[in-house]
């Protein structure tokens, strides 16, 4: 099961690679890993998603809590949660085409967000999901490049992730 | 006003350390000048790196107090690396202190230049680069506060050359505290639970107190015992466990698990009830397969560390928390219960018991004529300590047999390498120990495969005077690689045998201005190595052939219950 994890971590130098050690050296996966500071720029939230059964995961949490600099984490998927990815994709857009794709990106509500004669850069956030969604939904087009954030995310309600 | 390096220095004596573990080279001279300026903090120069890590783990294991290390860049810090992942096993408290290469040629490939803070990630529980002279003291408080509380570990602490300069100077405050926001090891456990878990074991029919090394450890052996003698319960200790109950008692089944013996294992098996403490369900234990690991069991976990709790077998009843105050708790709550323990039943159980104990699983058949079989080594050893020495040990058969027939009745006796298994950690960790306690008896166990991982310290041993006594059982081969080689691979016995280039072990004793005794003859195994312990100031190495053919029994079958073992080389269960 796909689960999102997010953490408060020191901003030290060497941290971030205490974290993604972890998952390499007992073998769990990392799908996608967003980094930054935030407002209290002595801490970092990172936001990891990673696959796994409840054994697995718990396993995960535990020894991401037992890391020294990590302050805090939740794990979000427990709970009512927003998620929110950033994706940029160049596609090529010449010929009919070219209408096709600003359709197709409206539809999902992209934006364009730079052109060429050739193609468009669109710009879209959501749920990790719905940029899956628009990828399919572009299969007859031609992909030039796809940069995706990772996901990041927030408890709904008045849940907090703070020190 | 202090440069760095006196600070170092000045902030361990601060931390109470007076005794440190180490080798010198380019990127800590500033600091080995450091130590040379002053006399309250010692050093004990090893013969390479891995020994200073290993003497530290074994002075730590010991004491109970952190051993320190020191070593220098690159090379030095590669060397300690498998002393470090040793005392991360074994949860070990520990600081390491590698020198760097001064901070503006950090990435540039300098001479001796290693990336230690990531060579040693995987293997520490935290680390600390020093970026600057007045973080010193801090960062010592820290590493100290770290390496010691919660679950023990090693940290280390890199620091660049010219962070210890001499020529800079800065005011020095030893900090009262650490503060560490994102850290807070648990100081009590849940009373719910221990309440939910006194409760079961003492409704239990056939429990069992299954002790790891986290009571040695946590200086639990006491409370455990007390409270395994007012339930009287059956209690089994693991290999790291070993001394945490005394081993003579009544009580006790042995050590479980791989080579444990046959009561203890089938005791587990067949519990009903079993309380787990400062044990980790180590696959030693399990054996491959944990689902067939003790069906009928209710498991009861105390464990300092969260992540060991239904890591592999999973807990019924959890408890985070520190062995002594979850210990205490515990007492008081068995104390106050209303719940009368089914007395029946526990005779009933301990009738069981007995029967299996009645196997003598440890029975040692004499070999034909003069002959000696490592165990008679043990027994011997033992009987000659009466039992009542510190004993380190290497990696194999050898550390088996120890384990098996030195009957440890105090904690912090037994010293091996149990988690990583490091073959040359005898040796080096006898010297820890013995640095501690100058007046005890020291033995380290070992085989002539592993003490030639670490013969070096030999030379330490004779500078530092210490009359440790090497029991070699020298049975001329890798013998748990025969063994397994035997009864895996059809005897083929692939790069475990060596018998004709063997050093002699009395010459090289002597060589390096020890003593050397080579025991040949059952008839005279335990006059010789009275002799040997006779000989109080010197480093004895008594080298004894053994028969080489000899296996260790008990031993579990491969993805069996704990109820399957191979009793002798002809007989199962």
């Amino acid at each position: 099961m796909r689960r999102i994890v997010s953490i408060l971590l020191e901003n030290q130098p060497g941290a971030l690679s205490r974290v993604v050690g972890l998952f390499s050296q007992r073998n769990y996966n990392i799908n996608s890993l967003t980094v930054a500071p935030t407002d209290d720029p002595t801490l970092s939230r990172l936001t990891i998603t990673t696959i796994g059964d409840d054994r697995k995961i718990e396993q995960i949490i535990k020894h991401l809590n037992k890391i020294v600099d990590v302050a805090k984490l939740v794990d979000l998927t427990e709970g009512s949660h927003i998620e929110r990815e950033l994706l940029l994709i160049k596609v090529k857009a010449t010929g009919a085409q070219r209408a096709e794709v600003k359709r197709v990106a409206d539809i999902f509500r992209g934006d364009v967000v730079d052109v060429t004669p050739t193609m468009y850069t669109i710009q879209l956030t959501g749920t990790s999901e719905k940029l899956d969604g628009f990828i399919q939904a572009l299969d007859g087009t031609t992909i030039l490049e796809v940069a995706r954030s990772g996901a990041s995310g927030v408890a709904r309600g008045e849940k907090i992730l703070s020190l | 006003m202090l440069s760095g390096g006196d600070m170092l220095i000045r902030a361990l004596h601060d931390e109470g350390v007076d005794l440190i573990f180490g080798y010198p080279g380019g990127a800590v001279l500033h600091i080995y000048d450091a130590i040379f300026n002053q006399d309250k903090v010692d050093h004990v120069l090893v013969r390479h790196e891995q020994a200073a890590t290993h003497a530290a783990d074994g002075y730590a294991r010991a004491t109970g107090r952190p051993g320190v290390v020191l070593v220098t860049s690159g090379p030095g810090a590669t060397n300690a690396i498998t002393g470090i992942a040793t005392a991360y096993m074994d949860s070990i408290p520990m600081v390491v202190i590698s020198g760097q290469v001064t901070r503006d040629s950090i990435g540039l490939d300098a001479f001796q230049e290693t990336d230690m803070i990531g060579v040693s990630r995987p293997v520490v529980k935290h680390s600390f680069m020093v970026q600057k002279a007045e973080d010193i003291p801090m960062v010592v408080k820290q590493a100290f506060h770290i390496a010691t509380s919660g679950r023990p570990g090693p940290v280390v602490i890199d620091i660049p050359k010219d962070v210890t300069d001499p020529g800079e100077t800065f005011p020095y405050e030893y900090p009262e505290t650490a503060k560490i926001r994102s850290y807070s090891p648990p100081t009590k456990g849940h009373s719910g639970q221990i309440k939910k878990a006194v409760e079961i074991l003492m409704n239990a029919k056939k429990p069992i107190i299954y002790s790891g090394g986290g009571v040695v450890m946590g200086d639990g052996a006491e409370l455990l015992t007390k409270l395994a003698q007012k339930l009287g319960y059956p209690v089994t200790n693991t290999l790291m466990g070993l001394g945490a109950y005394p081993a003579t008692d009544k009580q006790f089944v042995g050590m479980l698990g791989m080579h444990g013996t046959y009561e203890a294992n089938m005791s587990m098996n067949d519990a009903d009830v079993i309380l787990a403490i400062g044990a980790r369900f180590d696959d030693r234990v399990t054996n491959s397969d944990v689902s067939k690991f003790c069906p009928d069991a209710t498991i009861l976990h105390v464990d300092i560390d969260p992540a060991a709790i239904s890591k592999t077998v999973t807990a019924h009843v959890p408890i985070v928390g520190p062995v002594v105050p979850v210990l205490e708790e515990m007492l008081e709550q068995v104390n106050a219960s209303k719940v009368q323990i089914d007395e029946e039943a526990l005779a009933a159980w301990w009738k069981k018991i007995d029967h299996w104990r009645e196997r003598d699983s440890l029975a040692v058949t004499p070999a034909e004529g003069e002959v000696i079989k490592p165990q008679q080594v043990i027994q011997a050893l033992y009987k000659v300590t009466n039992g009542d020495a510190y004993i380190t040990s290497d990696v194999g058969q050898h550390q088996m047999f120890a384990a098996q027939y030195y009957h440890f009745d105090k904690p912090r006796r037994w010293i091996n390498s149990g988690g990583l298994g490091t073959m040359g950690f005898g040796l080096p960790a006898a010297v820890g120990v013995q640095l501690a306690f100058p007046d005890a008896i020291v033995a380290c166990v070992t085989g002539e495969g592993s003490i030639q991982m670490n013969i070096q310290e030999l030379a330490t041993c004779n500078q530092c005077a210490l009359p440790i006594k090497i029991v070699n059982l020298n049975n001329e081969a890798l013998g748990m690689v025969k063994q397994w080689q035997d009864m895996q691979y059809g005897g083929r016995h692939s790069h475990s045998t060596y018998a004709d280039s063997l050093p002699d072990f009395v010459a090289l004793a002597e060589s390096y201005g020890h003593v050397g005794i080579r025991i040949e003859k059952l008839s005279e195994l335990e006059e010789k190595m009275k002799e040997a312990f006779a000989i109080k100031d010197k480093l004895v190495f008594i080298d004894v052939c053994v028969d080489p053919n000899e296996h260790v029994y008990p031993m579990a079958i491969k993805g069996g219950a704990m109820s399957e073992m191979f009793l002798s080389k002809t007989e199962r269960t």
